[in-house]
């Protein structure tokens, strides 16, 4: 037997970036257990329209956890009460009947809110712009073990590949430091022949653009490891910091 | 190297660096102090403290720790604000305790604290040793005159139940203090990897008890002795 939910939500809505937002509270019956969280906003959407009132916004795209786009800081945590996973794939299985959600959107300076639960996360953006990427053509797929790579390093560059840049790690972190997303896009190419040429400049860059952007500085409380979605490592930042240490004590 | 000072990872260097600067003189202060409780004739830590206050070594090392306190001090205020401007509106309801440990979230306020107890702990009895040495008595060990740190300290402990529990709880904040910034430390100078960061943060938690408790066992063995 199907199971449903009454809930009450809290959600953050601000018609602009330069308005002042509120928190404006919606009574929601019936949501079935199996249903997603963003199917959830669905149908609040959809009541709302019918209400004809203004839908609230909200980022989301493939909804299968790969693209990254989706966010919201459900119940104080970034991607909801579940672990390993993005907004998307959270189920409104791990809320309770009666329940009061509160619905925010990612909160720091480098992110603002362009719309009610959307943040412009283009700080990201500009941050890979700034050197995360190899600056030749290293051709296509190169023949087998033309290039050898140690396994450990083959795993530990997929595993930091596997960031989705969602932000989620800025939301989390007490300071919006953005250096586990940065961490992970320079650990993706550091430790491969093709990106390692290239490694100290680009981790220089990258932080640069990072301070830059107003995003604030690591002090290791680890939140950011804990809540991402792809279960990024903190040794990413470890690596990062060594790097960029290396490249500025060189100069 | 112009704006390394300033930007965030170089902060964190500088954070890191003086941080286990400190940790290094907090081992010798340690060592040193424990020679309190296992002497109640206050010869051992007389000679102790004869021997720090007289060795050339530590008077060259003596103002190059107090940059490093002035240095850890300023630089945790400038991180603090900064980090604190990259996020204007807080969150509305927040559960940072699922991700992360309070003592990590909280070093200014640790630091902060710890920080105010250095500053009575300094007119106890640095100040006193060092710019009021009339008002101490002299002691004999082994032949040689040297001021009586022992009666200064012990009598502190003796007369007061306040200063020894001040005593206890600034040890315990430092440990707080410390079993984040152990671990971190390293983290910031990139001295660690996904083995390492474990040892570190098993070490830095054992590091941490035995500042914690070997400070505090001090006031307590005074408190419950005498």
């Amino acid at each position: 037997m199907e199971n449903t939910l009454n809930l009450t939500l809290k959600v953050w809505r601000q018609n602009g970036p330069k308005e002042k937002g509120r928190f404006e509270t919606y009574k929601l019956e019936n949501i079935s257990t199996d249903s997603s969280f963003l199917e959830m906003m669905d149908i609040l959407n959809e009541q709302l329209v019918g209400e004809n009132k203004e839908p609230v916004a909200f980022d989301h795209d493939c909804r299968e956890g790969i693209c990254g786009m989706c966010s919201l800081y459900i119940n104080g945590r970034p991607h909801g009460p579940d672990d390993d996973v993005t907004t998307c794939q959270l189920h409104m299985r791990k809320f309770k009947d009666g329940e009061t959600v509160t619905v925010e959107p990612w909160r720091a300076a480098a992110f603002p809110i362009i719309k009610d639960l959307i943040v412009d996360r283009g700080a990201f953006d500009k941050i890979i712009a700034a050197g995360g990427y190899v600056s030749v053509s290293t051709g296509g797929v190169p023949d087998a073990n033309a290039i050898p790579i140690s396994k450990v390093d083959a795993d530990e560059a997929m595993d930091s590949a596997s960031c989705i840049g969602c932000g989620a790690c800025v939301a989390a972190c007490k300071n919006s430091s953005a250096m586990l997303f940065v961490s992970a896009k320079v650990s993706q190419l550091a430790l491969l022949p093709q990106g390692r040429v290239e490694a100290k400049r680009r981790a220089k860059a990258m932080v640069s653009k990072m301070d830059e952007l107003g995003f604030g500085g690591c002090t290791n409380t680890g939140a950011c490891e804990v809540e991402c979605p792809k279960s990024i490592s903190i040794t990413n930042i470890a690596r990062l910091n060594r790097q960029y240490l290396a490249s500025r004590l060189s100069e | 190297m112009s704006n390394f000072l300033t930007a965030s990872i170089g902060r964190k260097f500088i954070m890191s660096i003086s941080g286990l600067f400190l940790m290094m003189f907090i081992c010798v202060h340690l060592g040193i102090n424990l020679l309190l409780i296992f002497d109640d004739s206050g010869e051992l830590f007389n000679l102790g403290a004869n021997f720090m206050a007289t060795n050339p070594l530590i008077k060259i090392m003596e103002p190059v720790l107090g940059l490093g306190f002035v240095v850890h001090i300023i630089w945790s205020f400038l991180i603090s604000f900064q980090n604190y401007k990259a996020r204007p509106v807080s969150y509305d309801k927040s559960n940072a305790g699922y991700s992360s440990a309070w003592a990590s979230r909280n070093m200014l306020v640790l630091g902060g604290l710890v920080l105010v107890f250095l500053v009575i702990h300094i007119m106890n009895f640095y100040y006193v040793i060092k710019f009021d040495t009339h008002s101490m008595g002299t002691a004999e060990v082994g032949g040689a005159e040297m001021h009586d740190t022992y009666s200064l300290v012990a009598g502190l402990f003796k007369a007061s139940v306040i200063y020894c529990l001040l005593y206890i709880v600034g040890g315990i904040l430092l440990g707080f203090h410390l079993g984040h910034g152990f671990w971190s430390s390293f983290q910031t100078l990139g001295l660690s990897n996904k083995s390492w960061l474990k040892r570190l943060q098993c070490v830095g938690k054992v590091y941490a008890i035995v500042v914690a408790v070997g400070f505090s066992i001090i006031p307590l063995y005074f408190l419950i002795k005498f």
